[in-house]
């Protein structure tokens, strides 16, 4: 069956596939200085974001998925470090703009959604007062119009008698309102690239599926780009219009969301895939006790100090001695497919190996 | 007090058995108004039987909470009893029950003393219960670190110098060390990334095993219960809507809530879409509940009954289910 969904999928890769990306990220670092050394939260990574198309940045805590969003949006504390060959978005350094031009970007034509609409809606005044406020202060448009924009944003985010929400705080909001209240700020001034940052962790799993239907059919409308962050591979396989999987810093596998998900190439891809929950109804002749979870033995790196070779050796039953020794680049496993390891995971000899046999 | 980790000879009634339980608080009283009705859990029926995993599952504010903590002995109910080995819970003495029944949270970051080193952390319920001397506290501290997966240098280590998931496997050594016959784990993976949460549920379901451990496993994840339970009870707004074995369940649920439920766990299939679910938005008004089912306004399928008559609870063997949909002679597969 094929669901309004693909088409926009295979849409937005045929039409947009000549076109410059909108957001083009390369060699991007963020180090952090620490009393003990610098951290290197995210290492040189590479990625670019068409038009109107979903891209995803999955990883577990600590792989610097977040560092690279608040990064983006320069958003980062003082003690970071940001440096990139490149960091293009719409055409424009975003390295070499003033801290006044970044404010007027953020808000506008990048938005950005977090995990806990608690934390970061003001408490102390009302929805209707903090959506006008984000349009009044990016277009020339008086408090009327800023309100109206606002009671239509609040019902393109389904949400019921807006005018009542915008007089309420955000305490009188239930979880699942207050994520679609963040939406509908976010899309106030109708920006082009929005970064969500676990938009749904915070929300029950019911109320996480209508959000994300919500985000796929507003991303529709509006025609916008989303870099959806999140350590949830269910929600990655089906958002994801392209991937990068992140691990200690680095990209260590991107590709399509069928390239990754159906022909895994990192070691650490291909743990991270074992460790979730399949439906129950393709397993129905396993007994209970057989039923087990893959899972990645070890403990994710320190980033202080140093890095040399394969950050994931230490836990990857493949390795062999030349993977803590070489820095690897990112190979490629097919057309827009790519993986950073020394060894083959699909068939558990390094390429090298191969060439001789 | 009893002074040895032996374990009590056990009954051949259920290790945990509940009967018509509610719970109501009070909410919003004032000088001028009254205060009104919250029913956190409403006559709620289960049996969980000694080595068996029941896996609770419901949205927050369905109750499950709530019922965990009136089992830990935390909560009265306001109606109704609970029974361990066939004994009532309140007729059962505070550090007998805690020897009985352990809890393991959701947040392993501010469930444990940040002052305390692991091993006093772990050691802890043996002080408690003047169990053992200090030798034999120590020897039962490196038992138990090895069977979690702890290395024993940990155990001069405070909680902050450690990873999620080990301080998850502090809280599950702390509360094994004094032996009980049954865990209540309150969401015990949700704080945790995937990798680790594997890691878990597989060392949760080796000492199942290995310490004949009664598990009552709550959690908004259904995908993760087919795992690691063998019942799983549906809840919603306070009632059990749809009882049964894990299989069943997760294979075909028949409640339209425990459909919903199961319809929002997002497998890895990159072939597939987001779930089409068509639940009405938000969860209702507790203290102002609808009539009738309390799930029809939300329901796809409620027709004429749905809102006025609250459906009876259908037994069949082993499955229990609360819908109009399935009425009492048309069941039976």
């Amino acid at each position: 069956m094929i669901s309004p969904d693909m088409d926009s999928k295979t849409l937005t890769q045929s039409t947009n596939a000549s076109e410059r990306p909108l957001l083009q990220v390369s060699g991007l670092s963020v180090d952090l200085a620490l009393p003990a050394g610098a951290l290197h939260a995210v290492q040189s990574i590479d990625f670019s974001v068409k038009a109107g198309e979903t891209f995803c940045i999955v990883g577990e805590s600590g792989c610097g998925k977040t560092m690279t969003s608040l990064a983006l949006m320069r958003l980062l504390p003082r003690s970071a470090k940001i440096t990139a060959n490149r960091l293009e978005f719409e055409g424009q350094d975003l390295l070499k703009l003033s801290e006044k031009q970044m404010a007027e970007l953020r808000g506008d034509r990048l938005g950005m959604i977090f995990q806990d609409p608690m934390t970061s809606l003001n408490p102390v005044y009302t929805i209707g007062n903090q959506m006008e406020e984000v349009y009044l202060r990016h277009r020339k448009a008086s408090r009327k119009e800023a309100r109206e924009r606002a009671e239509y944003m609040l019902q393109r985010v389904g949400i019921m008698s807006p005018a009542l929400r915008m007089q309420q705080f955000p305490h009188q909001l239930s979880g699942g309102l207050r994520q679609r209240v963040m939406i509908a700020m976010t899309l106030m001034c109708e920006p082009r690239l929005i970064i969500a940052d676990e938009p749904t962790t915070a929300l029950d799993v019911t109320v996480q599926v209508q959000i994300l239907q919500l985000l796929i059919k507003l991303q529709k409308e509006f025609g916008m780009a989303i870099i959806l962050i999140t350590h949830n591979l269910g929600i990655v396989a089906r958002m994801a219009d392209r991937l990068a999987v992140m691990y200690a810093g680095k990209i260590v596998e991107t590709g399509t969301g069928l390239d990754v998900f159906r022909h895994p190439r990192h070691p650490y891809t291909k743990g991270l895939l074992s460790c979730i929950p399949t439906h129950a109804s393709q397993r129905q002749n396993e007994s209970i006790a057989d039923r087990r979870l893959g899972s990645i033995p070890g403990l994710v790196p320190s980033l202080i100090g140093e890095i040399k070779g394969c950050s994931f050796r230490n836990r990857c039953q493949w390795a062999q001695p030349d993977c803590a020794s070489t820095n690897l680049d990112l190979r490629e496993a097919s057309t827009g497919h790519s993986y950073r390891c020394l060894i083959d995971a699909k068939s558990g000899i390094s390429p090298t190996a191969e060439a001789a046999l | 007090m009893s002074a040895t980790l032996s374990k009590t000879t056990h009954s051949s009634k259920p290790a945990l058995e509940v009967r018509n339980l509610s719970r109501i608080f009070d909410v919003g009283g004032g000088i001028l108004r009254k205060a009104r009705p919250l029913r956190a859990c409403e006559d709620i029926n289960l049996i969980v039987e000694r080595g068996e995993v029941l896996g609770i599952v419901g949205e927050s504010g369905s109750g499950k909470t709530t019922l965990s903590r009136m089992m830990l002995g935390l909560m009265k109910p306001t109606a109704g009893e609970i029974l361990i080995d066939g004994r009532p819970i309140h007729s059962i003495d505070r550090h007998e029950l805690s020897r009985k029944i352990q809890p393991i949270f959701q947040d392993p970051y501010s469930s444990l003393n940040p002052r305390k080193t692991i091993g006093q952390i772990i050691t802890l319920p043996l002080e408690a219960h003047g169990i053992g001397t200090q030798s034999e506290r120590n020897l039962a501290l490196e038992q138990i670190m090895s069977e979690v997966g702890l290395p024993p240098r940990l155990k001069h280590s405070y909680p902050s110098q450690l990873s999620g998931g080990q301080r998850q496997r502090v809280a599950i050594a702390r509360a094994l060390i004094i032996k009980p016959e049954i865990l209540i784990c309150d969401e015990p993976t949700s704080a945790l990334d995937v990798s680790v949460q594997a890691q878990i549920l597989n060392l949760l379901k080796d000492l199942r095993a290995s310490h004949n451990l009664t598990y009552l496993f709550i959690t908004h994840d259904l995908g993760i219960l087919d795992y690691v339970a063998d019942k799983v009870a549906v809840m919603y707004m306070g009632r059990i809507v749809e009882l049964g074995t894990a299989r069943t369940i997760l294979a075909a649920p028949r409640h339209p809530y425990a459909q919903a439920l199961l319809g929002s766990v997002l497998t890895p299939e990159p072939e597939l879409d987001l779930p089409d679910l068509h639940l009405g938005r938000g969860f209702p008004d507790p203290l102002n509940p609808p009539t009738g089912c309390s799930f029809h306004p939300r329901c796809l399928k409620a027709f004429a009954p749905c809102a006025q008559i609250r459906p009876q609870t259908i037994h069949q063997t082993g499955h229990s289910i609360e819908c109009h949909l399935y009425p009492s002679d048309q069941t039976g597969d």
